[in-house]
């Protein structure tokens, strides 16, 4: 399958190293998420893929091959800074880059009027790009992503700035390129967000890939929690329970953890010994969200440099996986 | 899918897109017209100027006094007064032409004793030319009454004049050439500096939107600076082409200079050609110094010692060459690359640059080109991405 292959890049700013062995994979038809605090190397990976910045070391490869020159023009790009001459008129805007990607003049109208018309903002396609809303313009440079029919998109920030509805038709049409077989990779600080539209997510802090995997594979934890909505006093009917503890306690809600290496089932007793002392209106586990997990990760401290091992190891299965 | 781009279609792509922006820019338009309508008012400022000086008297003959025609328009040649002279059917109708202005003069009586009728007074150059007619009348009376040959004193006097011999040196100050020398430096250093200004302008346009990285991720640095340079390049050509079309047709159409002192077509053909040298000089230049700096407000703080450097030329062009074009100063700098563009064309517009100094002082302009591109290349894909504050030229020329 093919894939976007990001590997071991390395990039320093002076003597400020944004980036240390940032190695991540984007596989066709997934939508990968890329989250980290800011300063954290994601515009600097982004960028180097799409080479406007050089790499001090490491390589970004699609399809196996080395990315050049000819693939970084099939990939649909939204820089950070958003860019687009704000003096020209949108659809005159859209067609040149089109073109500059190298579609003909009637596919490059072809492909602004569709564009357009699916971010809704056809009506503005006569109007100078500054006399637009923000949010609109922003809908443009999403237009100016796509407009070439990218084989590859990767985009810095999509999200922010964008009404709720916006919200929607974008992340509509991230999902549509996902099926249709393209790479879709993004970063953003709205973790709801990520977490509702990613197939997997990486996590970068300090300029390396600290976690990365499938949502629901980085939400899976060692220890299960499990909240019950049942009896009062949970000290008292928990107490005969093996391998749980009571984490929480809020109102008729109950937070049980259960120990690592608990056996298979082991929530089931929980279940058990809360029926008996009263009705159970809810039980379930409770995973992690992603924001949980992410201020795990980013709070940890920076570890001593041996410990480089262990913290790029999660990369590797969420890679394999 | 896509086809893809060749570098001369990336090229040509970014070019266009310069041309059709500038073009249908208001502030282009305004310009060329006001250029245009500056110069052709200037040719017919001068004109008139030119004209309100003598102009020919308009004397109306009487059927009596017709036979003076011929007398009278010699003798307005001997004292400089250029003579019309029209036939009238009578006194009346003469007198009536004189005081609406129509005749400048009336002679009427007979040829050998006439009154001069006008207006309100004789002209002094009139007065003259009358005079000399009286006076010729007189010396014909005394040599007939002295026995002589009219015709042959008349001869005599016709070939007497001095013997000229020139000591100083030839070629007096010509105006029509001092204007074209002027309206050349002028038009060429304004040329020059707005459209290397509009590179500047443009290569922070696109770094202050950021919209450079959109487009580095798709075409490289040079192509984009190269549609760049040959886009604004074309725009300027054209404004410069219309500016030098218009003021060399109102010179030709209202007689301003003489074909035979200076060529007008090889003037502007050499002003178009310095300022395809010049632009392109300066078009790196500023393209360069432009992506050192984030905001347009700094390119001024960048490009003015540039600007400064394109005075010395422009000044001496306009303020010493017209007066003396032998200068060595101003022979010596017309060869420096830089500088070249800005003067040469105006010594040669003034005249007597020998061919070999053209040669040698654009083969120094075009030689230095490629050494520029290569300047400006580095200079400009390091630092049109750095954004924030001004990128120190140094390290512009280190590796990023």
């Amino acid at each position: 399958m093919r894939a976007l292959e990001i590997e071991n890049l390395d990039k320093s700013y002076g003597s400020v190293q944004a980036l240390r062995g940032t190695s991540l994979d984007v596989r066709a038809g997934e939508i990968f998420g890329f989250v980290g605090s800011n300063g954290a190397g994601k515009t600097t990976t982004m960028r180097i893929v799409l080479g406007v910045l050089e790499a001090d070391g490491g390589e970004v490869r699609w399809d196996g091959r080395p990315v050049d020159h000819a693939v970084r023009r099939r990939i649909g790009y939204m820089p950070e800074e958003r860019g687009l001459y704000p003096r020209m008129k949108v659809g005159d805007q859209l067609v040149y880059l089109a073109r500059l990607h190298g579609m003909g003049a009637s596919a490059a109208r072809a492909a602004t009027d569709r564009w357009t018309e699916i971010l809704g903002v056809h009506e503005r396609r006569s109007d100078e790009v500054q006399k637009l809303s923000l949010g609109n313009q922003q809908r443009v440079q999403l237009a100016a992503a796509l407009v070439h029919d990218p084989e590859i998109l990767v985009l810095d920030e999509p999200f922010s700035g964008l009404d709720p509805v916006a919200v929607d038709v974008m992340s509509g049409v991230l999902r549509e390129r996902a099926a249709a077989g393209v790479p879709v990779v993004f970063s953003s600080h709205q973790l709801d967000l990520v977490e509702r539209l990613c197939d997997r997510v990486g996590i970068i802090k300090a300029g390396r890939v600290v976690a990365a995997g499938g949502i629901d594979e980085l939400r899976t934890t060692e220890h299960t929690r499990w909240v019950v909505d049942g009896p009062p006093d949970p000290q008292r009917w928990l107490s005969g329970v093996p391998d749980a503890r009571m984490v929480t306690e809020e109102g008729t809600r109950t937070v049980v953890e259960l120990a690592a290496g608990a056996p298979e089932g082991a929530e089931q007793a929980v279940l058990r010994a809360a029926l008996t002392s009263g009705p159970v209106r809810e039980f379930s586990r409770l995973r992690p969200s992603l924001t949980e997990l992410y201020r795990h990760v980013v709070s940890t401290d920076d570890e001593p440099a041996s410990t480089g091992e262990q913290t790029s190891a999660p990369a590797r299965t969420g890679a394999s996986a | 899918m896509n086809d893809p781009v060749s570098s001369w279609g990336a090229v040509r792509l970014a070019a266009g897109r310069e041309i059709s922006t500038r073009i249908r820019s208001k502030s282009f338009v305004w310009l060329t017209i006001i250029l245009v309508a500056v110069v052709v008012l200037a040719g017919v400022a001068l004109n008139a100027i030119g004209s309100s000086g003598p102009t020919a008297e308009r004397v109306g003959l009487t059927p009596q006094t017709a036979g003076l025609a011929q007398t009278l328009t010699a003798a307005g040649e001997s004292v400089g007064t250029e003579l019309t002279t029209t036939a009238v059917a009578d006194e009346a109708t003469g007198e009536a032409q004189v005081r609406d202005g129509d005749l400048d003069a009336l002679l009427v009586g007979s040829a050998d004793d006439f009154t001069v009728v006008v207006d309100s007074e004789l002209s002094p150059s009139l007065a003259a030319a009358v005079t000399a007619v009286l006076q010729q009348v007189a010396l014909t009376d005394a040599v007939e009454a002295l026995g002589g040959d009219p015709a042959a004193v008349a001869g005599e006097i016709a070939t007497a004049g001095p013997d000229v011999r020139v000591v100083g040196e030839a070629g007096a100050f010509d105006p029509a050439r001092y204007v074209t020398g002027l309206v050349t430096g002028i038009l060429l250093f304004m040329a020059i500096m707005l459209s290397g200004q509009l590179i500047a302008q443009g290569v922070v346009e696109e770094k202050t939107s950021r919209v450079v990285e959109l487009l580095l991720a798709t075409i490289r640095p040079w192509q984009l600076m190269a549609g760049k340079v040959l886009g604004i390049g074309a725009v300027g050509l054209l404004q410069v082409f219309l500016v030098v079309a218009a003021g060399a047709g109102t010179a030709v159409g209202l007689g301003l200079v003489d074909p035979g002192t200076i060529d007008l077509g090889a003037a502007a053909f050499w002003a178009l050609v310095w300022f395809l040298v010049g632009f392109t000089t300066y078009a790196l230049i500023f393209g360069a110094l432009g992506a050192l700096v984030s905001r347009q407000e700094d390119i001024g703080a960048v490009t003015t010692p540039v600007i400064m450097l394109m005075v010395v030329p422009y000044i001496l062009g306009v303020s010493v060459a017209p007066w003396a074009p032998d200068n060595p100063l101003v022979v010596w700098v017309s060869y420096i690359p830089l500088c070249a563009p800005l003067l040469m064309p105006v010594r040669m517009a003034l005249g007597g640059v020998e061919t070999w100094e053209v040669v040698l002082s654009l083969g120094l302009s075009v030689v230095l080109l490629p050494v520029l591109v290569w300047l400006a290349g580095k200079i400009y894909s390091n630092a049109v991405l750095r954004s924030g504050s001004r990128v120190r030229l140094k390290d512009a020329l280190r590796a990023s």
